[in-house]
Order: structure tokens, then C-alpha cells, then sequence
């Protein structure tokens, strides 16, 4: 029998029954609508939290206290704003240094008031990070040497406390303490779940007397060049633990914080996918099934099928053909549901969701594999009938 | 040519195994079947007549003894090799039609025709012509629960012939049908007959056993009763092999 022809006779069968096909397809339309969803969403995660992390600049270098390994304890911060000085003598270029002590504090402006994250930052802020301003102007060198009490306002803040109102130079006091907002940022949104339009930065000398601390938590390094970046990472990293014995330091690039989270978000597709791919397994047990009893039903046929000229594999052809075609054509559906629920997602929910050309390629091809591995029995079954039998069969 | 032999079958048994228990279907059957033959194979229920059927159709293979189908002993013959002989020699007609019910008088009458790999245009072409041929030109295009039983029963006849069979076995082929429209179908089986195919019939029913120009009478699984008078002499030997390779 002619290939054209075994399709053309499977397909015939199918519609034959076109409830029963239906019904079959449903459990391979589920799992695959819910493999390509689910691995859009992953496949979307992953591709904004890079697209955030990109955008924090380039060629960054962040140095933290304590050793960035699983299982080790967080630390507590020994550096110090002589730290920079010693830093920025590695670098060589005090604007590629940016530092930050942080806390949440109750921010008020007149009878409004708003819970916002606190930055105390260097002036260099803006040509380490991209960061833009919406108003006024950012932080000084001056700002910072003088502890002045000024505040450049986050998007977000800057709409809770003072609505439609120009912000600039108007008061706003920050854990009791009073400071005049000198400018206010463009809207960012959300960078690695932290909102950064609730950030207030003030000078990180404001902001060690306001928390009481001469600590900083972190620098930042925007390194001249992404090949120095390591050298320069493992130098710094090298300088911080002569000044700090009793301390570890870590310096993490861009690349490495990507890797790790593009790591775990893989992982995490991956275990999504495949819970997804247990219900395309039960979708092709339910096939295999429905194939069991299309061989008994069709006994009679295949008896005569047999008795007229069909070859064992003629018989077994065709009805793994049925089986492939339920599981392509519930494939098909499924991924048309799958890419719909994923646009969906996008578009009336924050969680972003990306459907990819290989994830559909994947789905499509694993329902075929699902039709031949659920089919082969059923069609194996069929072939080897005895034809004599099978024209007895009432 | 009338008178090769199409069908050979030498002290041919068939025992099925039950549960462990053997029970003998036939016990030693000869038998040839002739191009342009017409027989009759007569008994009561059990008696091994339809068993005896589907070993010449080339559906089952004896236990015991030696049958020759279209010139090859189907002991050699692997089940790829016994469904294109069935496909190429033998036609088939069974008494409650065996027709595909989804499927339209011309698609059931060119099914054999799919598995000798013909196109859809030629296999409907020569389906045609031999709904043509059984008087059921006008009812081509309808499905068999559209058609009276007589009228299915000359569907399934055009199918058995579509490929141009030399031996039609035909199992009770009047079974399912009144009196007048199993009188024509017999009418029909006859006139194939005297264009040179060879027909068996498997019958319970005397009346139309005697319409053949043979008959055997089986009893429990042997032939108890042959009328040899009416069977056509076989050619020589050497003439056989050489019959056997052409069909």
C-alpha cells in the first residue's frame, strides 16, 4: 500500500469516528498547549530578567562582602567609604565607582506618605548605572562631601507623594529627617523583582548619618573594558581582603549573574516542561487505548483487509498512522492553544511569556513520538492478526 | 486455460490447538481445483468445509499435507507472500458481505486494488467497470447501508473479481439472501464461471450445491462423498508447473 494512501485511510477512520478522535486528542491537546505555555512563560522570564540586568549597564563589576557560594552565610558589611578611595585608585577613574547603603524607610511629603527604598549613593551613580533623569538634576560631589540633605526621587515616589505636582524643591522628610527633592527619575520598572521606581537616592554620606552606620553595602565598577573585567574584579577583590582580613569579598560581572539565574530559570522551565510532558504522556495512554479498541472494534475489517491482499505491515501501518495522526493533529491544536494562552499571558499579565521557534518544534515532534510510541502496540497488534480469526469475530 | 490446475491440496490436515487439546478440523483432504472449475463443497455445520475454504484461499496453512496455490506451496511462502498470492489468485465472497460500511460501493469493490499499489484514478476506473460488469453501474457512489442485501452481495462479488482472481471462493454467498436475489447471485457466479474463473462454493444448502458441476460432501473433516464423474481431466504434469507459474 502507498504511503499517500495509508494516510488517506487513516485519516478516513478518524473521521469515521470524529467524536471519539476528538475526545482522544484532548489529552494530547492539554499537554502540549501546556508544554509550549509553560515554556513561553520560562523562555519569557528568563529573556526579561536578562533584558534587566543588561540594563543596569555595561561591563559591570559588583563587589559584595562575604562569598557568593551555596550554603554560605550572608555577611555583614565591613566596607567603608575609604574602600572607594582605594578602589577608585584601581580603577583609576573615580566616576566608574558607585557604592550604596540601602534601607526601607517611611518617606512624607506633606500628609502623604509612602514606604520607600532608600539609597545612599555616590554622585557617580548615573555614569555607573543607567540612569536617567525624568526632572532637575542628580546628586554632586559637593551633595555628597557635605552630607547635604537633598533626594532625587524615583518615578513611582514621586507620584504617591506629590501627584501632579512638580516635585522639585519641595520637602520630603525620611525617617523624621527633612530633605528638599532636587530631581526625579524616568520610570523604570522593575529590575530583577525590586521596584526601582520606589528608590530615593541621597548621598550616601546623608545616608550613613540618617541609618546611623559608616558602612556601605556594596560597589559597583563599571570596568573601562569587558576583557579587564576579571583581572580587575580579582585585583579589587585582592586590595578589599588586605584592608579587610577578617573579611571575604566577591566581584560578580553581569555575564556571571546571568549565567546563574539563566541557570535556575532553566532548571525551572525544564521542571515546568516536564510536568507539562507528564500530561502528554496520559494524553498518549488515553491514544493507546482508543487504538486497543479501534483494533477490537475493526477486527472484521482488518480480517478482510487481510483476506483481499493487506500485508501484516499494511495493517500495522495503518493504524500507527492513526495514532500519529491523532497525536500531530491534537499536536497542532495544542500548540495553536498553547501560543493563544501564551499571548494571553503577555499581554493581561505582568508575567512576560516569549513562544519560541524550537519549543513549538519540540512540542510538535514529541506528539509524533507519542503517536508511534502509543500507536506501535495497538498497530503491531493489528498487523498480526489472524486473518481467519479476525473474519470470525463477531 | 480451463482445466490447470489452480488450487493443489494432497492429504491436507488442519488441527487446532484449544487449551491444550488438539482437535482435528480436517484429517487428509485432496482436492484440485481447476481454472473454469465450478464446485460446490457441501456439509453440515462443523463439518470442516469452511476450514477447508480458507486453507485454498491462502488464509490459513494446513498442519499436514501439501498445498499448492497458484503453483506455490504456500509451506514456503512467508505471510507477506500469502497476502499478494490472495491478492493475485483468489477472490473472495462471504455471506454476510464483509463490506466496508464508510465506504462507497466503487471504494469497497477497488480496496483490493490499494494493496497491488495501483493509483486512486485506475483503481476507480477498474472498480467501475466491474460494478459495471455485475449490473450495479447506477449505484456506485452509495455507501452498502444504502443497498438491498442482493445488491451488497454484487459488491462484494466485484470486489472478489477486481483483481482478475482465477479461483473465487465464495462461503455461503446466498446464506443472507432471499430466494430470487440468491437465485441471481448464483446466476451471476455462473456466468463469471463460463468466462473461465473457477468458482467454490461453500454451501450447507443442497439446492444450490447442485447448480455447480461438482460437488464434495464433507463429514467431519473428510470428504465422504466426490462425484468425480463431472471433474475435468488435468493435463500432463509438466503442463501443471508451467499453469502454476502463469497464474
Amino acid at each position: 500500500m502507498r504511503l499517500a494512501e495509508a494516510w488517506r485511510v487513516a485519516l478516513d477512520a478518524l473521521r469515521a469516528n470524529r467524536l471519539r478522535s476528538v475526545l482522544t486528542m484532548l489529552g494530547v491537546v492539554i499537554g502540549v498547549a501546556a508544554v509550549v505555555a509553560l515554556v513561553a512563560i520560562g523562555t519569557g522570564t528568563k529573556q526579561q530578567i536578562e533584558r534587566q540586568v543588561e540594563g543596569l549597564g555595561s561591563n559591570l563589576l559588583i563587589v559584595v562582602p562575604g562569598r557568593l557560594e551555596a550554603g554560605s552565610a550572608p555577611s555583614v558589611s565591613t566596607l567603608s567609604l575609604d574602600d572607594v578611595d582605594a578602589v577608585t585608585r584601581i580603577v583609576g577613574d573615580r566616576s566608574r565607582v558607585a557604592v550604596t547603603v540601602a534601607s526601607g524607610e517611611t518617606v512624607r511629603a506633606g500628609s502623604r506618605t509612602s514606604f520607600a527604598s532608600i539609597q545612599g549613593v555616590l554622585e557617580t551613580t548615573p555614569s555607573v548605572f543607567v540612569r536617567r533623569l525624568n526632572r532637575g538634576s542628580y546628586l554632586t560631589r559637593s551633595d555628597v562631601n557635605t552630607a547635604r540633605r537633598v533626594a532625587v526621587l524615583g518615578a513611582g515616589i514621586a507620584g504617591q507623594l506629590f501627584g501632579d505636582l512638580d516635585p522639585i524643591g519641595r520637602q520630603i522628610t525620611i525617617g523624621g529627617v527633612r530633605f528638599r527633592v532636587i530631581g526625579t527619575f524616568e520610570q523604570l520598572g522593575q529590575s530583577l523583582g525590586v521596584d526601582r521606581d520606589s528608590e530615593v537616592h541621597i548621598p550616601v554620606t546623608a545616608a550613613q548619618r540618617l541609618l546611623g552606620t559608616d558602612r556601605i553595602d556594596a560597589l559597583a565598577i563599571r570596568a573601562p573594558d569587558r576583557e579587564r573585567i576579571d583581572t580587575l574584579g580579582a585585583e579589587i577583590v585582592a586590595t578589599l581582603g588586605k584592608r579587610h582580613p577578617e573579611s571575604d569579598f566577591s566581584a560578580v560581572t553581569q555575564e556571571q549573574i546571568l549565567g546563574v539565574l539563566g541557570d535556575i530559570l532553566g532548571v525551572l522551565t525544564g521542571v515546568l516542561a516536564a510536568i507539562a510532558g507528564i500530561s502528554l504522556l496520559v494524553g498518549g495512554v488515553g491514544v493507546s487505548n482508543i487504538m486497543l479498541v479501534s483494533v477490537r472494534e475493526r477486527t472484521k475489517e482488518i480480517g478482510l483487509r487481510k483476506a483481499v491482499g493487506a500485508r501484516p505491515r499494511d495493517i500495522s501501518l495503518q493504524f500507527l498512522l492513526e495514532a500519529v495522526l491523532l497525536t500531530t493533529i491534537g499536536g497542532v491544536i495544542g500548540m495553536a492553544l498553547g501560543i493563544s494562552a501564551a499571548l494571553l499571558v503577555d499581554r493581561l499579565s505582568p508575567v512576560p511569556a516569549a513562544v519560541t521557534w524550537w519549543s513549538l518544534a519540540l512540542a510538535f515532534g514529541v506528539s509524533a513520538l507519542v503517536g508511534i510510541a502509543f500507536g506501535v502496540v495497538p498497530a503491531q497488534r493489528a498487523g498480526r492478526l489472524d486473518p481467519v480469526v479476525a473474519l470470525r469475530t463477531e | 486455460m480451463n482445466g490447470t490446475p489452480a488450487i493443489v491440496a494432497t492429504d491436507v490436515s488442519r488441527t487446532y490447538e484449544l487449551d491444550g487439546v488438539s482437535v482435528p478440523a480436517l484429517r487428509g483432504v485432496s482436492l484440485t481445483v481447476a481454472v473454469g472449475d465450478y464446485l460446490a463443497i457441501v456439509g453440515a455445520s462443523g463439518s470442516g468445509k469452511s476450514t477447508l475454504m480458507h486453507l485454498l484461499g491462502g488464509l490459513d496453512r494446513p498442519t499436514g499435507g501439501t498445498l499448492v496455490i497458484g503453483g506455490r506451496d504456500v509451506a514456503t511462502l512467508s505471510p507477506p507472500e500469502m497476502a499478494r498470492l490472495r491478492n493475485e489468485t483468489i477472490g473472495f465472497v462471504f455471506q454476510s458481505f464483509h463490506l466496508l460500511t464508510r465506504t462507497t460501493a466503487r471504494d469497497n469493490v477497488a480496496l483490493p486494488l490499494v494493496y497491488r499499489g495501483i493509483g486512486r484514478r485506475e483503481r476507480r476506473a477498474r472498480a467501475g467497470e466491474m460494478l459495471d460488469r455485475v449490473g450495479l453501474a447506477h449505484r456506485m457512489d452509495h455507501r452498502p447501508n444504502q443497498m438491498s442485501g442482493g445488491e451488497q452481495q454484487r459488491v462484494a462479488i466485484a470486489r472478489a473479481l477486481v483483481t482478475g482472481p482465477s479461483v473465487l471462493l465464495a462461503d455461503e454467498p446466498t446464506g443472507n439472501l432471499d430466494t430470487t436475489t440468491g437465485q441471481s447471485v448464483l446466476a451471476l457466479l455462473e456466468s463469471l464461471n463460463a468466462d473461465g474463473v473457477a468458482v467454490v462454493l461453500v454451501t450447507h444448502d443442497r439446492e444450490v450445491a447442485q447448480r455447480a458441476h461438482r460437488q464434495i460432501v464433507m463429514r467431519d473433516g473428510l470428504i465422504v462423498e466426490p462425484t468425480p464423474a463431472s471433474l475435468p481431466a488435468l493435463p500432463p504434469a509438466g503442463d501443471r508447473t508451467d499453469a502454476g507459474d502463469a497464474a
